[in-house]
């Protein structure tokens, strides 16, 4: 059992990687990985919102959404299906959560809010994060699952996010081609480690 | 001038602005719909309509809004023309809209669209807003076919899922086909040149470092 | 009233959750039907197509008259004719395989077949001809690199010569494991013998080149070694005792009088019953 969670994990983190597998959360991929200590910021962000959020729309897929899923409430719902609203649903709750966590560091944790407070709300538009709820709906994960699979998904695109944001702090010393300065030199590197990643594809455990 | 506007408002995003070659919004979700022209295409035109429209509405009731919920105000209106286009592609396009899976819903959190509805929108009227939505939508998708363009011929060997080159092996042609084109890594190369081809033609794009 | 006070913000946050559900809710339940639709349409055209049956100038009304769906349970091998809890038209075995009351635990942990559980009861489809049922379409499924592949499987009434098979539904690389819809791969299945002469499962696919004449191989895909092992995997579990070898002996018992009317055939005899 535990093995087939750490599989899981594994898989969300490298193989899966949702920025340099499944491209999501790009915008912000690429315009925060100037320098490493923002990019941990942003990161860490990304993956606490990331293992509350996917749990939090899971709970709603099984308990409102999903055909016949409101019969705890009365047998005569058996027939309802939401599903069609799933996405307005996912992306409340994330401009909830992500709301609620600036106003609880904000009044708990201060310092951490100095560093984590300016990437909040660019988290609401992170396509990781609804890409997150979205991946796990459609194949099903149990709500265990769903919390191993949350934080294995921010985790490996705070660990993208860090590794780029590492390469071009480094890039400063290299001579680059003018048209290729900056954006295009960027996309390339990101191809490049989109394809390390994928070596571990087919991994099995 | 206020002709001259509009003709700015469509087609500058295009080359001049591009959304996604110089302001690094929208590149998420799309560029795993380009291995293939046809998904590509789709995706290109529920972008569009999605941005335009929404601009328009937003627009529209622009005046009204309340500033310290304009932002949810905005995601609702996208989201609600998303989960449209969604259904509307699963009624009628099904086949594609179950290639497609969960990257129209994520159209929602396409930057192009909330950043349209909130940087431009907001000031000004529902015509100009539409067509800088449509713009910002085209813009879009022209990177989107360049790259799908490419993706599908080196991949493939074929466009539009008509074989143009006629493949090796058990096929009997002579195009040995292009395996990395099918991985997503290609995407992020393709991109690259693109952004390289374009800042050449217009060095005034080149960034300074 | 100004903008930014408290009663505007509620109205207008009112007005838009309004009009945003309303439109929205129209659509979804007015396109319901349409998507409904679609949805059997394609699983009914995929089945067609594993059957080699599939003509896209026939309406697929017409064409899918000559097949029967039945119920079976995998544990008991038998036909189920109703099921409380199951509609044959709206039953959903993806869902049915989470759910405890509808699946059984995979026994053991194999290697060919990943998953925990599987579904109790499967759809079969069976092909009607002259002579009672013609060919018999099973539906099977298995990981594969990115997602998991769903297939239907046409076996001839002899239980054992391929006569097609679909991939439906799956999301492996486009252009590499993607290949397994390519319909010209598809096609190298028809003919291929599933069991060998012991009776175990042997049809599987190859990592290079097959022989076209050898009965129990299948070309391999190029560049895609795991959705392979995938497709090979999923042969032998469903194809196998845990799958719906049970369900295939007893079919193959009733039909042996059939069977042994047409000395054409061989008589396929599953391993457990048969003389060494």
């Amino acid at each position: 059992m535990l093995e087939h969670y750490l599989s899981l994990f594994l898989t969300a983190v490298f193989v899966e990687n949702l920025a340099l597998a499944f491209f999501l959360g790009m915008c912000t991929f690429l315009a925060v990985s100037k320098t490493v200590k923002t990019a941990l910021g942003l990161g860490l962000a990304v993956t606490v919102i990331q293992t509350i959020t996917i749990p939090a729309n899971h709970l709603l897929h099984t308990y409102f959404l999903q055909p016949g899923a409101m019969v705890w409430i009365d047998p005569s719902y058996a027939d309802v299906d939401l599903s069609f609203l799933g996405l307005i649903c996912y992306i409340g709750v994330i401009a909830a959560m992500v709301q609620i966590l600036e106003m609880t560091l904000d009044r708990y944790f201060p310092p951490l809010y100095a560093t984590l407070g300016i990437f909040l709300p660019l988290i609401t538009v992170n396509c990781a994060i609804l890409g997150g709820s979205l991946f796990m709906v459609e194949r099903g994960y149990s709500h265990s699952e769903s919390i191993v699979f949350g934080f294995g998904t921010g985790f490996g695109w705070a660990l993208a996010l860090v590794g780029l944001a590492g390469i071009r702090e480094k890039l400063k010393y290299s001579d680059v081609p003018p048209g290729l300065r900056g954006l295009g030199i960027t996309f390339i590197i990101v191809g490049l480690m989109s394809l390390a990643f994928m070596s571990f594809a087919g991994i099995q455990l | 001038m206020p002709v001259l506007k509009a003709r700015q408002a469509l087609l500058d995003p295009i080359f001049n602005n591009n959304p996604i070659a110089l302001q690094i919004l929208g590149i998420c979700s799309a560029l795993a719909v380009t291995v293939q022209f046809e998904t590509a295409l789709v995706m290109s035109i529920a972008v569009v309509l999605v941005t335009a429209f929404s601009s328009a509405s937003v627009s529209l009731i622009r005046t009204r809004i309340p500033t310290n919920i304009r932002i949810i105000v905005q995601m609702t209106i996208i989201a609600s023309l998303v989960i449209l286009v969604d259904q509307f592609l699963r009624a009628y396009l099904f086949e594609v809209s179950r290639q497609l899976s969960v990257f129209v819903g994520l159209i929602i959190t396409n930057c192009i669209v909330m950043g349209r509805a909130e940087g431009f929108a907001m000031k000004n009227n529902v015509w100009l807003s539409f067509l800088d939505g449509v713009g910002n939508g085209l813009g879009y998708a022209f990177i989107l076919l360049v790259v799908a363009f490419f993706r599908e011929l080196l991949g493939s060997g074929s466009l539009y899922g008509y074989q143009l080159l006629a493949l090796a092996g058990s096929e009997g042609g002579w195009y040995v086909r292009n395996g990395l084109m099918l991985l997503p890594p290609s995407a992020f190369f393709l991109i690259g040149m693109i952004i390289w081809a374009i800042r050449t033609w217009k060095p005034e794009q080149v960034e300074e470092s | 009233m100004r903008r930014d006070s408290i009663s505007n913000t509620f109205l207008v946050a009112i007005c838009l959750c309004v009009v945003c559900s309303i439109i929205v809710s129209t659509a979804a339940v007015m396109l319901q039907p349409i998507q409904e639709r679609n949805r059997v349409r394609y699983r009914r055209r995929n089945i067609l197509i594993a059957a080699g049956l599939y003509d896209p100038d026939v309406p697929l009304e017409e064409s899918f008259a000559r097949i029967q769906t039945r119920l079976v349970d995998l544990e008991t091998g038998q036909f189920v004719d109703e099921h409380e809890r199951i509609d044959p038209l709206t039953y959903d075995p993806q869902r049915a395989a989470r759910d405890p009351a509808l699946s059984v635990e995979v026994p053991g942990r194999l290697e060919e077949f990943p998953f925990e559980r599987r579904e109790r009861y499967v759809l079969v489809h069976l092909v009607e001809g002259d002579q009672g049922w013609e060919q018999i379409i099973l539906p099977v499924y298995n990981r594969g690199l990115w997602s998991t592949m769903y297939a239907f499987l046409a076996l001839d009434a002899d239980l054992l010569t391929v006569r097609g098979i679909t991939f439906y539904e799956q999301e492996e690389t486009p252009g590499l494991g993607g290949e397994v819809e390519n319909p010209n791969w598809q096609a190298r299945w028809v003919g291929k013998k599933v069991y060998d002469e012991e009776g175990n499962v042997a049809l599987r696919v190859l990592r290079g080149e097959a022989d076209p004449d050898a009965p129990h191989q299948i070309d391999g895909l190029a560049g895609a070694t795991i959705t392979a092992r995938g497709v090979s995997g999923m042969v032998k579990f469903w194809m196998g005792e845990h799958g719906f070898g049970p369900f295939l002996e007893r079919l193959a018992e009733e039909h042996a009088d059939e069977l042994a009317a047409e000395p054409a055939r061989v008589a396929w005899q599953p391993a457990r019953s048969r003389r060494p």
